[in-house]
């Protein structure tokens, strides 16, 4: 473990003397006839991990900013939008309720408190579709027509009078959890077990999912409530140093941030390679410090605490304020959007009431995705509402669909899956078995625990196999039987 | 409204079969036309002859197990023209008409059509027809005949199951300089005769119809690699190992063994390696055990061509490399990301 650690302190200083952007403080000594050798050594020094994939990036209107929409009538909030316990309302039916006002607390360590994100009144506690299915267990607000979209509560803290624990626990109360998708309460992931020292924070800020453009307008607008985020993460977590990854298509990004930086250099910026899945955290650490995280272990066991710039912004943003999550940036992109960009959604939306004002009424038979193309989910209703992991809602017309719906040959050995997967597994053969149902020899002699459900053999494959479509169902299949 | 639901990924790269192998049929053009212009009458009718035949029988194969028409996906058309390619000029038409059958049947057809096949179904018919009819198979004619836009080579037009019509006649009195009905490897082989290196590269030796221009394979080739329709490291991996072999039996005896451009230039190495070592179902998956498929062909073909019977070795070589496909991609597994060292 010293080693390790030793490893990557040495390995961070070279980083903070070299690791600038390329065309940036690295070329600016010398006459002209060095830069073409610093062009070249900063194109060895690429900032990268093994395969991937480089889809089109479909980012559009990057130069408008965050904007808000009519606020809806009706909010669903489900009690579990992160992984953990449900929360426990502290409302009752016909109570009314102030923006910001917490309406359901914890329960237990693993789970966050819900807040009110508009005045209303509180219509129902009852079962409700969501994402995770079609009943949740959901706080139904009815929004007051002249609820205004400013924050009514807030119990100011002063940060750095906290200790350790009290810290944890402001961030709990806050409600934040992962805003990349993953929905993990946040403040679990700053605790550290004690076994573990974390030494560096990573703020992921490679929005590697084509479409998404909610973090990169987070970096460029709220850069102060990035870095604030980013020094109470640290203290947090117990990390001496922080390192903004971005991708090398976003530099505007790296140099709206940049003047925010503490003088002291304990976070440094850094930019990595475009491509995908440059945000899976396991990519993220392999191309900023070079470590690979054991197959099956936590960048935590490196002494590595990876969070998503999203969340680190809100972090800045809320705690101080001593304010809860109640509404998110969530980019509304593809053919069947009308109205695209990135808004400011209160948690709870319905899909409905957002594609009624930004949806496209042309759009026929019409996909609506969840999250990124690569790895979000379909909806399967337009009640679904908003909740704290939603980083994007796309609307895909029939013709996105086409390469997906034609049929599919045999695999053709063409290779390709195998020189996109990022975890080095051979999803060919993968496949292979999976069509003869062998989950065990999947499981044990093809490594299919590592595959992380990234899909880029599925989004390479010529021959149309559903590859990790396939790999989720054996999955989903020796989990069910485990216990048996 | 109606809303689709479907897992992820909802996005695709848009590549699929048929373009892969259209392309490597657009890549084969050239190849063909220049056979053409060597050859005339008799190498059109033969590429046509062989490329309906795969047609022909892929669609009654399709017919007889009920499977939906794969003629769509361009890869019964690559093992017609591939086919073709590696016969001689002067092949009687009804010869590759059999060959083309037994390409598809023995090669694909039987082990479930297009991936399932363990063998590059067009060597599967060359290795047939060998066997069938050896004369045939090393009956060279001369390029550029004269009235070779004209006429036939005479035995192209042999009636079926009929012992093809006698060449010589035809041959004394197309003569062109230099020829003398043997390919530059068994030239060396029998008289120690060593080729021009410019011939060897432009096509003026007399070969398989697609054999003879290394330079023109070679354009084709980088055409498919640029477009990422052909894995470059195995060609890399048999031009380089066969080089290194040839090199080094050079080293040890020069009397004996040929100089290296014969080995490298000619035999169909260089169709062999770029047009049917890479065929992508019959090769392996994994980075390393590509490497090892390529070198394995490259070795075994100076093997062949130097203590073999056959002076032509790529053909039994790629064979044998794509019998050993699976075992390769089975002992060579790619490296996991943070699998712990041992
Ligand atoms: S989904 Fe799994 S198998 Fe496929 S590329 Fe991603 S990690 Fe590899
Ligand atoms: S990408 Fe598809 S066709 Fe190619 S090797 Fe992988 S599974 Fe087979």
């Amino acid at each position: 473990m010293d080693v390790i650690v030793e490893e990557i302190l040495v390995k961070g200083k070279g980083g903070r003397e070299k690791g600038n952007p390329p065309g940036r403080e690295g070329r600016a000594e010398g006459a002209g006839w060095t830069s073409p050798f610093s062009l070249l050594s900063s194109l060895f020094s690429k900032k990268d991990f093994a395969r991937g994939i480089h889809p089109a990036s479909y980012k559009g209107g990057l130069d408008q900013p965050i904007r808000r929409m009519p606020f809806p009538r009706k909010l669903v909030l489900p009690l579990a939008q992160h992984i953990g316990k449900p929360a426990t309302p502290l409302v009752a039916v016909g109570q009314e309720v102030l923006r910001g006002q917490p309406i359901a607390s914890a329960n237990g360590p693993l789970s966050v408190p819900i807040h009110a994100p508009a005045d209303g009144v509180v219509e129902a506690i009852a079962l409700q579709p969501s994402a995770r299915g079609a009943w949740t267990e959901s706080i139904v607000l009815r929004v007051f027509e002249a609820s205004v979209q400013e924050m009514g509560w807030s119990q100011p803290l002063d940060i750095d009078a906290l200790d350790h624990a009290q810290l944890i626990a402001a961030i709990q109360a806050s409600g934040l959890v992962g805003l990349g998708g993953a929905a993990f309460p946040s403040h679990a992931k700053f605790d550290v077990p004690a076994q573990h020292s974390v030494h560096t924070l990573i703020v992921n800020g490679c929005e590697c999912e084509p479409y998404l453009t909610c973090d990169y307008k987070l970096m460029r607008e709220w850069p102060q409530d990035l870095i604030a985020g980013t020094r109470i993460a640290m203290r947090a977590s117990g990390a001496q140093r922080a390192v903004i990854g971005v991708e090398d298509n976003k530099l505007d990004a790296l140099e709206a941030i940049r003047p925010h930086l503490p003088a002291d250099g304990s976070i440094t910026l850094q930019a990595v390679a475009t491509k995908y899945p440059q945000g899976a955290e396991k990519m993220l650490i392999k191309s900023l410090l070079g470590l690979d995280v054991p197959a099956g272990g936590l960048p935590v066991q490196l002494g590595i605490v990876v969070n998503n710039v999203g969340t680190l912004a809100l972090l800045g943003r809320l705690l101080p304020q001593g304010q809860g999550l109640i509404e998110r940036v969530v980019t509304l992109a593809g053919p069947g959007i009308k109205r695209p960009g990135d808004y400011w959604i209160p948690l709870g939306t319905t899909l409905r009431s957002i594609l009624d004002w930004a949806g496209n009424p042309e759009c026929g038979e019409r996909e609506v995705i969840l999250g990124g193309p690569m790895m979000g989910q379909a909806a399967s209703s337009l009640d679904i509402p908003v909740t704290k992991g939603t980083s994007g809602i796309l609307v895909f017309d029939k013709r996105m669909l086409e390469p997906i719906t034609q049929h599919s040959w045999a695999c053709i050995h063409c290779s390709e899956c195998v020189n996109a997967c990022p975890m080095g597994l051979n999803p060919s053969q993968l496949g292979m078995l999976a069509g003869k149902l062998e989950f065990d020899e999947m499981a044990q002699q093809y490594h299919l625990g590592d595959c992380f459900e990234c899909g880029c053999c599925t989004y390479v494959c010529p021959s149309h196999i559903p590859l990790v479509q396939q790999f989720r169902a054996a999955k989903a299949f020796l989990r069910e039987r485990k216990p048996l | 409204m109606s809303i689709e639901l479907r897992p992820s990924p909802h996005l695709h790269s848009g590549r699929d079969v048929p373009t892969i192998m259209r392309h490597v049929v657009y890549a084969l053009f050239p190849v063909c036309a220049f056979s053409i212009w060597q050859y005339g009458l008799s190498a059109l009718a033969l590429i046509v002859t062989v490329t309906l035949s795969c047609l022909a029988a892929e669609r009654i194969a399709n017919r007889m197990s009920g499977t939906v028409n794969t003629l769509s996906d361009w890869s019964a058309t690559i093992t017609g023209v591939l086919l073709a390619l590696t016969l001689p000029p002067a092949f009687p038409l009804w010869m590759g008409a059999v060959a083309g059958f037994a390409a598809i049947w023995l090669g694909k057809s039987l082990f479930g059509g297009l991936g399932h096949n363990p063998f590059n179904p067009a060597l599967v018919g060359r290795a047939f027809v060998q066997a069938a009819f050896p004369t045939a198979i090393t009956t060279w004619a001369p390029a550029f005949a004269p009235q070779r836009f004209s006429e036939f080579i005479p035995s192209s037009l042999t009636l079926p199951f009929m012992v093809p019509n006698d060449i010589s006649a035809w041959v004394a009195a197309n003569m062109v300089d230099g020829f003398t009905g043997a390919t530059p490897l068994a030239r060396w082989k029998f008289e120690h005769f060593v080729y021009p290196v410019e011939d060897m590269i432009t096509g003026a030796a007399s070969a398989s119809s697609g054999e003879t221009s290394a330079l023109l394979l070679l354009v084709c080739g980088l055409y498919l690699i640029a477009r990422k329709f052909m894995d470059w490291r195995i060609p890399v991996a048999v031009v380089g190992s066969a080089m290194i072999m040839a090199w080094g039996f050079q080293l040890y005896d020069a009397e004996t063994y040929p100089p290296m451009h014969l080995a490298l230039l000619s035999g169909g190495l260089m169709l062999g390696a770029l047009f049917m070592a890479t065929d992508m179902a019959t090769s392996p998956v994994t980075p390393m055990g590509v490497w090892v498929y390529g070198a394995l062909i490259g070795v075994l073909t100076i093997l062949i061509r130097y203590f073999g019977g056959l002076t032509e070795g790529v053909m039994y070589a790629i064979l044998v490399g794509n019998a050993a496909a699976p075992l390769i991609d089975k002992y060579l597994q790619p490296k996991v990301f943070g699998a712990r060292k041992k």
